[in-house]
């Protein structure tokens, strides 16, 4: 339950935002997951729904989940091309040496909260 | 509840544990401690590459190991009676991997001020100890023959997070589909820099090599 972890994580952050910014209550909690992060946002909510109740800054938090898009970049033809479609090879010249330029994120994007 | 305001944060979810890990490795750095964190699925003869790596490292370096496991004690048990190395068991409880923080508890626990080489052996998992950095030295993967060639194109991060690919269980490469120059070309794709071993933790195959590069990674760490 690599989802767990994260969760685990995302909690500790969010003690240290509150602490710095005062906040008693955390309302919800939107989340940036990377198309290719190989995070599955229904483990990552049941993990939330299970781990928030420990905490009563975010007992009632909701989490919110924005799906970023892949994107592959290939060093041959200088074009980017949708990773989940096409994969490791360049679709344009199908060239081998691409690399990923988004798709691999998991970010706490902002949280509502008072 | 009071009105909300909108926070942004904007911080990886990582962020945190990628900075208590470079805090960990400079700490061992100083202390002239090697941290090596070894993954792997379960089952690809992790223990067994360690008793053998151990044995013949031994009388070169203090070591010591820490076994991570969601539960039980038996890969411990394994260390403790094949080697004479200092061993302890660390519990996951449920996750799939170690952190920095878990692998910094571990340390202390087994007491670094006398080790010259901290090997950890991580949750047999292929996709959530490559997320999390432990603060480690070096990062080896084990991949074992009756797995296939196709492991890195299947889970590439590992291979990208890896400094050292060890290939296990080649004496019974006649048996399987396994094509060696494939899962090389495939791992190379994924990380250019990679070193791999082929070697036979049952007999003894390869395991020099795989040993004198380490060997050649502590001593340039704790120098």
């Amino acid at each position: 339950m690599h989802e767990l972890g994260i969760i685990v994580h995302i909690t500790r952050t969010l003690q240290e935002a509150a602490k710095e910014n005062q906040l008693t209550q955390i309302g919800s909690v939107t989340l940036e997951i990377g198309e290719v992060s190989g995070i599955v946002p229904e483990f990552l909510t049941d993990c939330w729904e299970y781990y928030r109740k420990k905490f009563p800054l975010i007992e009632d938090s909701e989490l919110k989940i924005e799906t970023l898009p892949a994107v592959t970049f290939c060093e041959n033809c200088e074009k980017t091309y949708p990773t989940v479609q096409f994969g490791k090879q360049c679709p344009y010249c199908q060239s081998g040496s691409t690399y990923l330029l988004k798709g691999n994120e998991c970010n706490i994007k902002e949280i509502e909260a008072c | 509840m009071g009105d909300m305001k909108i926070i942004e944060v904007k911080q990886s979810v990582f962020a945190n544990n990628d900075a208590d890990a470079e805090k960990l490795r400079s700490r061992l750095k100083e202390e002239k401690t090697f941290l090596l964190n070894v993954m792997s699925s379960p089952g690809s003869g992790k223990t067994s590459t360690l008793v053998h790596t151990i044995n013949e490292l031994g009388r070169e370096f203090r070591i010591g190991v820490m076994e991570a496991d969601i539960d039980s004690d038996v890969d411990a048990v394994t260390i403790a009676e094949k080697t004479t190395a200092k061993t302890i068991q660390l519990h996951t409880g449920g996750m799939c991997h170690l952190d920095a923080d878990m692998t910094r508890q571990g340390l202390k626990e087994l007491g670094t001020g006398e080790i010259d080489l901290a090997i950890l052996e991580n949750v047999g998992n292929l996709v959530c100890p490559a997320e999390f950095d432990t603060g480690a030295s070096k990062n080896v993967m084990i991949l074992s023959v009756p797995e296939g060639h196709d492991k890195p194109l299947k889970y590439p991060l590992i291979f990208t997070v890896c400094d050292a690919l060890i290939i296990n269980k080649i004496d019974v490469l006649p048996y399987f589909d396994f094509d060696m120059e494939k899962v090389m070309e495939y791992a190379h794709r994924r990380n250019p820099n990679l070193k791999i071993f082929p070697i036979s933790a049952k007999t003894g195959e390869g395991i020099k090599e795989w040993c004198d590069w380490l060997a050649k990674e502590v001593k340039a760490w704790n120098r």
